[in-house]
């Protein structure tokens, strides 16, 4: 296995430079009245203008609350869903314009681990069959002969008993059921795994291990991760670089002590203010930042600063204009006109 | 069975954190024979053949295929001999069933009647389903126009009144002049089919569409699956159930729709003999000689009881949970 790495390693780009490029990702989903003749009332910005970049064995951490369009990033990254517009550079390949052949070893390249282990396997497949699949679908990279051994190999690498390759998944626990989708998304050996919220579903004692193989795989395979959830301290246990969401827009991006100890944009205050902490001693001591109202609909979003209906800095400027996500304190990049460090977190 | 604790132990030393709380495993799994690799398909047959209600239903199925097969076999007497001075006989040593009305040998004619019934049923029933579940998928996962075309022509199809549809088809097929049993039991079978095809349709297609959203074929689509293999290996499997148990109470419903048909005079004709002929025309004598619809009827029963029970079986073992 190692061998793969090493071998790939020597013709692929250095690690630290850019795999993955994003450039304006925009995903709108029309929404459709009318029973036999349909017509489109509005758009749900569900993404709406995001751009990052992954390097090569780093783990972008993506946050945001629910329905800030973080499942779709993942969704248009797999290319399950179209973009509505925007571009995703795959080693300065377009990933969006890839078709046939070029597209089958895209998803070699990049695969994703998704949310809810209860779902996300067959239950009518057996573990191997579940695991095995990669290579039923992509024949070329595993001789016939070898599956099975190859199959046994990965429940060995995600920490399962290879003798369990006969049971079906409901004989499995959820941290059990998250490893074997692990082991699905690592079949094709991927450079890139797209973690769609993969410990939310799971126990917080389960969490934990299920984190700490996710970071085990990434040093042994050389993976880049794009990690996303809900959970600011999951991110940060894993997260070289942490990317901030609220209604479909990036408002801050960075380093996971930029982000985690110089926060700039009043919403990362506010999500960090909100973390528990769980020394007893300083409880009571740190402000709590609380956030008025609801997050808006993404049907029809805030003009300007979509943050502005529940920011305590909102000003005229923020209803006009629509803050640029760029570096203006702090040596990282925040889409706040009023971008000043404040650090929440004890 | 493998010891959950020797995992536990080398997956702690691959620095994998597991605890024996995960690894706490159900026992019920099947002894593991690792290097065997199994299927769905493979432990379901393995698991078929230790259920006593499979074994059951398959020896009276197989007894019902060899006396329509050779109805010669069971019985020396014409099913279609005739002597009024019989008529409406109890069963005795001569007659097991008793003589029917126009003193026909009852069980001469449910013997002879086997081929014909049984016929109807699994063929219409298997036609139905086939039909139905291939239209059903596909308008389920490709969704869309094609959902609409096909749905509203399965309303079409299922807005016809049973009676008047099996009308209009027979009568049409009739006009080209076949007579032989086997191409007139084939004409109903296939109206049959085409008139009650949307139901199965119905049915497959709300567990393809429920199917289509679950997160297994979305891994499988960012895997680069093809429609057909998501379409076979993840959501037929998943939609299967329902429609299995659907087909084993259309197999005896349409034995007795093929009595409806013939009553109609559009249906089997003498000298093809089948139950659901004989149970009509026994409907004015149920209170003198109840034997005329007793023995057709309890034969018809056991019929669909054990295509019902194989159903059962066949669903149950393809659910790994309730094995």
């Amino acid at each position: 296995m190692s061998e793969t790495v090493s071998e790939r390693a020597a013709t692929e780009p250095a690690p630290g430079e850019a795999i993955l490029e994003v450039r304006d990702l925009v995903k709108h989903f029309p929404v459709r009245v009318g029973v036999l003749f349909k017509h489109v009332i509005g758009q749900v910005r569900a993404v709406d203008g995001v751009s990052f970049e992954l390097r090569r064995g780093e783990t972008l951490g993506v946050v945001g609350e629910s329905g800030c369009g973080k499942s779709t990033l993942a969704q248009v990254l797999m290319r399950l869903e179209p973009p509505t517009s925007g571009t995703a550079l795959y080693k300065g390949r377009d990933m969006f314009a890839m078709r046939g052949a070029e597209l089958r070893k895209l998803r070699r390249s990049i695969q994703i681990v998704l949310q809810d282990p209860y779902t996300s396997l067959n239950p009518r497949m057996t573990v191997g069959d579940i695991v095995g699949e990669p290579f039923d679908i992509h024949p070329e990279v595993a001789p016939k002969g070898e599956r099975r051994a190859k199959v046994r190999e990965l429940l060995d690498v995600v920490g399962l008993n290879p003798e369990h390759i006969n049971r079906y998944p409901h004989q499995f626990s959820g941290g059990q059921r998250q490893r074997i989708g692990i082991a699905r998304a690592l079949a094709l050996r991927p450079e890139i795994i797209i973690c769609d919220e993969p410990v939310s579903a799971l126990d917080v004692s389960i969490q934990a291990q299920v984190m700490n193989l996710l970071g085990d795989l990434q040093s042994e395979f050389g993976l880049s991760y794009v990690f996303i959830a809900h959970d600011l301290s999951v991110v940060r246990h894993l997260s070289d670089r942490v990317a901030v969401m609220y209604l479909g827009k990036i408002v801050e991006i960075g380093t996971e002590d930029e982000i985690y100890s110089h926060p700039t944009h009043p919403y990362t205050q506010a999500l960090l203010s909100a973390v528990p902490v769980a020394d007893p001693t300083v409880r009571g001591q740190r402000q709590v930042i609380r956030l008025e109202g609801d997050v808006p609909s993404p049907v029809d979003p805030p003009s300007g600063c979509r943050f502005r209906t529940r920011c305590w800095k909102a000003q005229d400027v923020c209803a006009e204009e629509v803050p640029e996500l760029v570096t203006r304190v702090a040596g990282h990049p925040s889409a706040c006109h009023f971008a000043e460090e404040r650090s929440v977190v004890p | 069975m493998t010891d959950p604790t020797i995992a536990t132990q080398q997956a702690d030393a691959g620095g994998a954190y597991v605890t024996a709380l995960e690894h706490a495993e159900p026992t019920t799994g099947q002894p593991g024979r690792p290097g065997k690799p199994r299927s769905l398909w493979s432990d379901a047959w393995r698991d078929l053949r230790r259920r006593p209600l499979f074994i059951i239903a398959v020896v009276v199925i197989l007894f019902l295929t060899v006396v329509a097969l050779f109805p010669q076999w069971f019985t020396s007497v014409d099913p279609n001999h005739r002597d009024l001075t019989r008529s409406r006989q109890p069963p005795s040593g001569d007659a097991w069933f008793g003589y029917d009305v126009q003193g026909q040998d009852i069980y001469a004619r449910v013997v002879y009647g086997t081929r014909w019934s049984l016929l109807v049923g699994v063929a219409g029933s298997l036609l139905t389903v086939l039909i139905g579940g291939t239209i059903g998928l596909l308008a389920g996962y490709f969704g869309g126009w094609l959902d609409g075309l096909l749905s509203r022509v399965g309303e079409v199809f299922s807005g016809l009144p049973f009676v008047l549809g099996g009308i209009v088809i027979l009568n049409a097929f009739r006009s080209t002049g076949v007579d032989s049993a086997l191409a007139l039991v084939g004409m109903v079978v296939l109206a049959l089919a085409l008139l009650t095809w949307p139901i199965s349709m119905r049915i497959i297609r709300s567990a393809a569409i429920s199917a289509k959203q679950q997160d297994y074929v979305k891994a499988a689509r960012a895997l680069g699956a093809s429609p057909w293999r998501i379409i076979f290996r993840h959501m037929l499997p998943n939609c299967l159930a329902p429609v299995l148990v659907y087909a084993t109470i259309l197999l005896g419903s349409f034995i007795a729709i093929e009595a409806t048909l013939s009553f109609l005079g559009i249906g089997l004709r003498d000298p093809a003999v089948s139950w659901g002929v004989m149970i009509s025309d026994s409907r004015n004598y149920i209170r003198v000689a109840p034997h005329l619809l007793l023995f057709p009827a309890g034969i018809l029963t056991l019929t669909v009881l054990a295509f019902v029970m194989l159903g059962d079986a066949v669903r149950d073992a393809l659910d790994p949970k309730l094995r």
